[in-house]
């Protein structure tokens, strides 16, 4: 079974040398870590720049300069910034090759649910419904099951949609699966899980 | 034509009116117009509308006049960080209309741009599209249709926005990622007062590098701004 990290250096893998990418909050966020050797992407924060570099050291922080999750960073030689509307823009007019998110429920269809839970506490879906009807493909990272050990890979969702047919790649903790005509298609194992585990897990139909 | 006052408070005098349409500019805390909506509060007016990505925090940008229940709907995409926000609107007192970021920051922008509506696929298939008109367009890959649905531009009845520099024309320089919704939001309001750190001289500006031109601002402060970070986010050196 993979960790967090394994999982983010996994999805790491996806990215392609000069993609624009958006990495969504929490372990996409990690992905940046794991950018393999020769393959230049740049990172878009969609409060209005590309070229997202690193968290700042302390006493360099700049409240001018944060990304879509609030927090402190810095700025690389190649960045630009720009305005909302053209930020999402970009991500509706299909620039941004690729965004990595999280998710609570993912369906065989691709739909996918990572917004909101009826009854409740509602945040909002923030730009979360914008990059997946954007972008050029949308990679989900998330745990197979949730805390009461019940499978997130449904037949279908059960939370509201952020997405309906959006999602093209799932990476969990149990390995990788695609979306594919009739259901998901196992594309590969984390370590040492077994087929068998993967089925168990999973309540969407597997081709 | 004098743009400039001095102060917020000034700048706003005779523009407030009670259940007003106002769209502000700031991501969280970053970007905000803090000191008009510091004078908005003093003003006392009531029953307001924001356009705003976000609800501030509890004690700062439009969190503070939620404190004082001057707000009436907020149209926003995330308001996670409010629990003043979160009490008013669980008790029914406040409305609340969720849109897609970028759906938000594009019914800004269009409605400034005399555009009263557009077609977009986000939220196509969720809560989002309920009740709004569906139309194809044959715009997939191979020319196939795809579903797109009908949002609605935004007219505010005034502006409220941060830059960094202006000049006495109004014309705006933005720093880093304070830009955000404020240009979206200048340009949707049919007034829009702006808040700088500094009014440099007229000509002092590269014409070449200004973020936003003056025609679409009519009254700028300067003042002096906390800046608050939300999420102090390091490494280690």
């Amino acid at each position: 079974m993979w960790d967090r990290n394994q999982m983010a250096a996994r999805a790491a893998l996806e990215l392609q040398d000069g993609w624009y990418v958006n990495l969504g909050i929490g372990i996409p966020t990690l992905v940046s870590n794991y950018i393999p050797e020769g393959v230049e992407v740049t990172l878009q924060s969609e409060n209005g720049m590309l070229g997202m570099g690193p968290f700042p050291i302390e006493g360099e922080e700049d409240p001018d300069l944060i990304n879509a999750g609030k927090q402190t960073i810095t700025e690389l030689p190649q960045t630009a910034y720009f305005d909302s509307a053209q930020s999402f823009g970009m991500i509706r007019g299909g620039k941004i090759a690729m965004a990595i998110l999280g998710a609570m429920e993912v369906a065989e269809n691709g739909d996918l649910a990572n917004w909101m839970i009826p009854g409740k506490l509602v945040k909002g879906m923030g730009g979360a419904m914008d990059l997946v009807a954007g972008v050029g493909r949308v990679v989900v990272v998330m745990d197979h099951t949730n805390k009461h050990g019940e499978s997130k890979v449904l037949k279908e969702c059960t939370l509201p949609l952020t997405g309906k047919a959006v999602v093209d790649r799932i990476i969990s903790n149990l390995g990788v699966l695609d979306v594919v005509e009739g259901g998901l298609k196992i594309v590969e194992l984390a370590d040492g899980v077994t087929e068998e585990e993967m089925r168990a897990a999973t309540q969407a139909t597997l081709v | 034509m004098k743009k400039v006052y001095g102060s917020a408070a000034e700048a706003l005098d005779g523009l407030l009116f009670d259940g007003m349409f106002i769209a502000s500019g700031g991501f969280g805390l970053c970007g905000l117009p803090e000191l008009l909506l510091q004078a908005i509060k003093d003003a006392g007016t009531k029953d307001l509308t924001f356009a705003s990505n976000n609800a501030g925090v509890d004690d700062f940008g439009i969190g503070i006049l939620l404190q004082t229940k001057q707000v009436k709907k907020m149209i926003s995409s995330y308001v996670g960080e409010n629990a003043e926000f979160m009490r008013q609107y669980l008790s029914g007192e406040l409305e609340l209309e969720f849109n897609p970021q970028g759906t938000l920051a594009e019914r800004l922008r269009s409605g400034g741009c005399g555009i009263p509506g557009f077609y977009t696929k986000t939220g196509v298939g969720t809560v989002i599209a309920d009740g709004k008109e569906h139309k194809d367009f044959p715009t997939g890959p191979n020319g196939e249709n795809e579903t797109y649905i009908l949002e609605t531009g935004l007219f505010a009845d005034l502006a409220v926005v941060k830059a960094w520099k202006a000049d006495a024309t109004g014309n705006l320089v933005f720093r880093k990622t304070a830009r955000n919704f404020n240009p979206p939001a200048a340009m949707s309001g049919k007034i829009c007062v702006v808040e700088v750190e500094e009014i440099v001289p007229t000509g002092s500006l590269d014409p070449d590098h200004i973020h936003l031109p003056g025609i679409y601002v009519h009254r700028i402060i300067q003042g002096d701004h906390e800046k608050r970070i939300e999420q102090r986010t390091v490494r280690s050196a």
